[in-house]
């Protein structure tokens, strides 16, 4: 056996009466809190990396770093100081992601707009709108027991997809955008169901393709851009052209304040969010998923087609990545593609996924958090190291994928069913 | 479970030690901040992706708005940087917010952005290195508040292209691309012109690979970042017969200076900064196209100081040093005192106009 399988039990919502007192709220909630269940998990690896990343914010600053070089001297400027070099640097991540309070200012005086006042959130929404689609696919793949990291490759060949269907037609609006839509998904999905063929008929394993899958997309993307058919005739730069008007995925606020960039491409990922959820839970092909996920030789044994289950799962998986480059390529990037456009973003879909626990909603929460730091990191910089949100996100990552690291580090208690893990069988 | 406590006893002791250890210097009795902290004009600049210590395009321009708030105490500078195009609209979009009085966007990339940023905020300042004005169609567009800093590199890539030709034993030289845009194909064509050059003085008949000028093709990688593609490519010329490498393809050229490196007949001739400084195989070059782009972003955030900086373009020439032929550094013994004062006149030539060095991507005159 050589799948990854996640498994996401239920949190021991009733704990055990076990000797004393008769339970009561506070008890029961007490109890909840101090106990490694998948919440109180989650909420703790968030605590645990903030307050990591700011022990690393004192030593990554050199004027604080040398105030605690003197500490027995004068300890208050130490202590002072980190206090107020996390408190800043946290305060202006916030502002940076959700609401910045000199424009709050500013709009009480009536100096700026709702659009002023909007702009944080709009970028948080921005960053998160391509993390919501990837962190999808590769959930979705974790639920039929594979580990698809080729989300960036598949996310590169939906980039190319839009764009083409984008650029080279000339349709109008309410046929241009879905089918420049579809076109990506179609691109990502393909690209996406060969690791799961390959697994199917030959038995290659899907992490050892797709990780291959995502070079050969990168490497086609820069050739792809220098090509005549590809390439800008106007720009001298290595940028694409770009897709037409009728192909560009509708900004949603615009309309407040021109900068406001967050555009339709977010409605689209929580309809792929809906629709995940759905096909999971409410489908016969979301049944088979789940079943080959938990225990393929019951499955097969119940007359399931684990291959083809492979196959179309790795395609869909593909489809929702390709989503998220058509998101970019129609969106953000409706005025050309470069190769710097595919970013991280697939492999940052599979901590997006991790920290989700590969269910839909927590999904979505996890795609705006990380939106929200990056959003945040880039406005506060560069008072603060830009990096810092690649840091809490591969930290809080680190915790979520090591919940036994979290029990021991607060001496939690172990729940009912044992720790809630992500478990990597064969590997 | 009685191991618990003495472990955390012995840990937090040990920690306490190296606490103490470490922090038992004495308080500084001045507690003068850095930087301007007094200044009343902010200059800000949004990079290109590659970050603030790419040792390259954004390291240099950022030298440049450093140098600017050294010489000038009402200055203060700081950056933002860009991870992808994501980014820019973002990035110039807070450096308004911030009030920048001038805002700097480095790489032609951004141009499109930084336009519109400018229409946008018309009190506000704005500059473009290796770019100028143009709206999403690429057109170029009329402001009144955008300073474009672009360099005819083609002039010092021309005295590296002499210097190649009097250098080959071989007879054959080669160059070649990261991707076929006007930034790269600029240095191409000034090196061809500059073999030609040669031939033409001296009767040689030295030959490039990698680029023809009049047909405007040549060798390309695709790319800027693929060092081994660069190895590769370059071992290809070295087995055709060329004993200097110009790549012109920025950190995906180190690729040239490892084949020289390891083949002691071949040398290197290194673009954008002096590589002698700026990458580890000094010994393999004969000189860098260097185009000075910290002086340009200086001289451009002092200028916007003044008020004067406006919808002006820089172009860095040889006669404003904007762009320069590297000292020759370890090959100074090697190269003939007669080829130096032909560098000399060329060089002098180039700068009264009596000599003019085309190329189709030339940048236009201000």
């Amino acid at each position: 056996m050589s799948d990854s399988t996640a498994t996401t039990e239920a949190p021991a919502e009733q704990p055990s009466t076990d000797q004393e007192s008769k339970p009561n709220f506070a008890r029961l909630f007490g109890r909840y809190l101090t106990e490694a269940n998948s919440v109180m998990v989650t909420i703790y690896s968030l605590l645990l990396a903030f307050l990591i990343g700011g022990v690393l914010l004192i030593v990554s600053d050199e004027y604080v770093r040398s105030t605690w070089s003197y500490f027995f001297s004068r300890p208050q400027d130490a202590l002072l100081g980190s206090w107020y070099l996390i408190r800043d640097s946290y305060l202006s991540l916030f502002e940076g992601a959700i609401l910045n309070l000199n424009t709050l200012d500013r709009f009480a005086a009536g100096d700026a707009g709702v659009g002023d006042l909007l702009r944080p959130l709009s970028e948080t929404l921005t960053y998160a709108t391509p993390l919501i689609f990837t962190g999808l696919a590769v959930g979705i793949a974790f639920k039929a027991g594979l580990f698809n990291i080729g989300a960036q490759g598949q996310m590169i060949f939906g980039i190319l997809g839009a764009l083409i269907v984008g650029f080279a037609l000339d349709l109008p609006i309410w046929i241009h955008l879905p089918l420049a839509v579809l076109a990506g998904a179609a691109a990502g999905g393909l690209f996406g169901a060969v690791p799961g063929l390959l697994k199917a008929t030959t038995g290659a394993h899907e992490v050892i393709s797709s990780i291959m899958l995502n070079n050969i997309a990168a490497l086609f993307l820069v050739w792809a851009i220098g090509t005549d058919f590809l390439h800008s005739e106007l720009s001298t730069q290595l940028v694409t052209k770009g897709v037409d008007e009728s192909a560009t995925l509708p900004t949603l606020l615009s309309s407040l304040n021109e900068t406001l960039r967050v555009n339709a491409g977010l409605l689209i990922g929580i309809a792929a969010a809906v629709f995940t959820w759905w096909l999971l839970s409410k489908s016969t092909f979301g049944f088979r998923i789940r079943s080959v996920g938990f225990n393929e030789n019951a499955s097969q044994t119940a007359g399931m087609h684990i291959g083809r289950t492979y196959t179309t799962t790795m395609a869909v998986s593909g489809a929702i990545a390709g989503l998220a480059g058509a998101a970019l390529s129609l969106g953000v990037f409706s005025t050309g593609v470069t190769t710097s456009t595919p970013l991280q973003y697939g492999f940052d879909g599979i901590t997006v996924a991790l920290l989700g626990r590969a269910n839909p909603g927590g999904i979505v929460a996890a795609a705006l958090l990380f939106g929200a730091l990056k959003a945040g990191a880039l406005s506060a910089q560069p008072d603060v190291p830009v990096d810092i949100s690649t840091l809490l996100q591969a930290i809080i990552v680190l915790f979520i994928a090591a919940p036994a690291l979290v029990k021991a580090i607060l001496h939690l208690r172990t729940p009912r069913g044992g720790l809630v893990t992500l478990e990597a069988k064969g590997w | 479970m009685a191991v618990k406590p003495f472990k955390l006893a012995v840990a937090g002791l040990s920690a306490v030690g190296l606490a103490a250890l470490a922090a038992c210097g004495d308080a500084p009795t001045d507690s003068s901040g850095d930087g301007n902290a007094e200044a009343t004009f902010s200059a800000c600049m949004v990079t290109d992706s590659g970050g603030i210590d790419d040792k390259s395009f954004n390291e240099s321009a950022w030298a440049g708005m450093e140098a600017a708030a050294d010489e000038n105490s009402d200055i203060a500078v700081t950056y933002k940087e860009s991870a992808s195009e994501a980014d820019y609209d973002p990035n110039l979009q807070a450096s308004v917010d911030d009030s920048c009085d001038f805002i700097v966007g480095v790489g032609g990339l951004m141009a499109g952005n930084v336009t519109t940023a400018a229409l946008a905020n018309t009190e506000v300042g704005f500059a473009i290195v290796d770019g100028s004005p143009i709206d999403a169609n690429f057109a170029p567009v009329e402001t009144e508040n955008v300073y474009s800093i672009q360099f005819d590199t083609a002039q010092s890539a021309f005295l590296a292209g002499y210097v190649a030709a009097s250098q080959t034993q071989t007879g054959i030289v080669a160059t070649w691309g990261g991707m076929q845009i006007n930034p790269v194909t600029i240095f191409m064509d000034g090196f061809s012109e500059g073999i030609a050059k040669y031939n033409e003085d001296k009767g040689a008949d030295v030959q490039l690979l990698g680029w023809d000028a009049a047909a405007q093709t040549g060798t390309f990688l695709g790319n800027f970042e693929d060092a081994a593609a660069g190895r590769s490519t370059s071992d290809t010329f070295i087995t055709q017969g060329a004993d200097i490498l110009f790549p012109v393809a920025g950190p995906a050229g180190i690729g040239a200076l490892t084949a020289a490196a390891e083949n002691d007949a071949v040398n290197a001739i290194w673009v954008d900064t002096d590589g002698f400084e700026s990458t580890e195989y000094g010994s393999e070059l004969i000189t860098s196209a260097e185009k000075a782009l910290d002086v340009a972003v200086r001289d451009a955030v002092l200028a916007a100081y003044k008020g004067e900086a406006g919808n002006g373009t820089y172009v860095g020439t040889l006669a404003n040093e904007g762009v320069s032929i590297a000292p020759f550094h370890d090959f100074d013994s090697v190269i003939s005192d007669e080829t130096k004062a032909e560098v000399e006149a060329l060089k002098a030539a180039i700068i009264d106009g009596s000599l003019v060095v085309e190329s189709p991507a030339s940048p236009a005159a201000p």
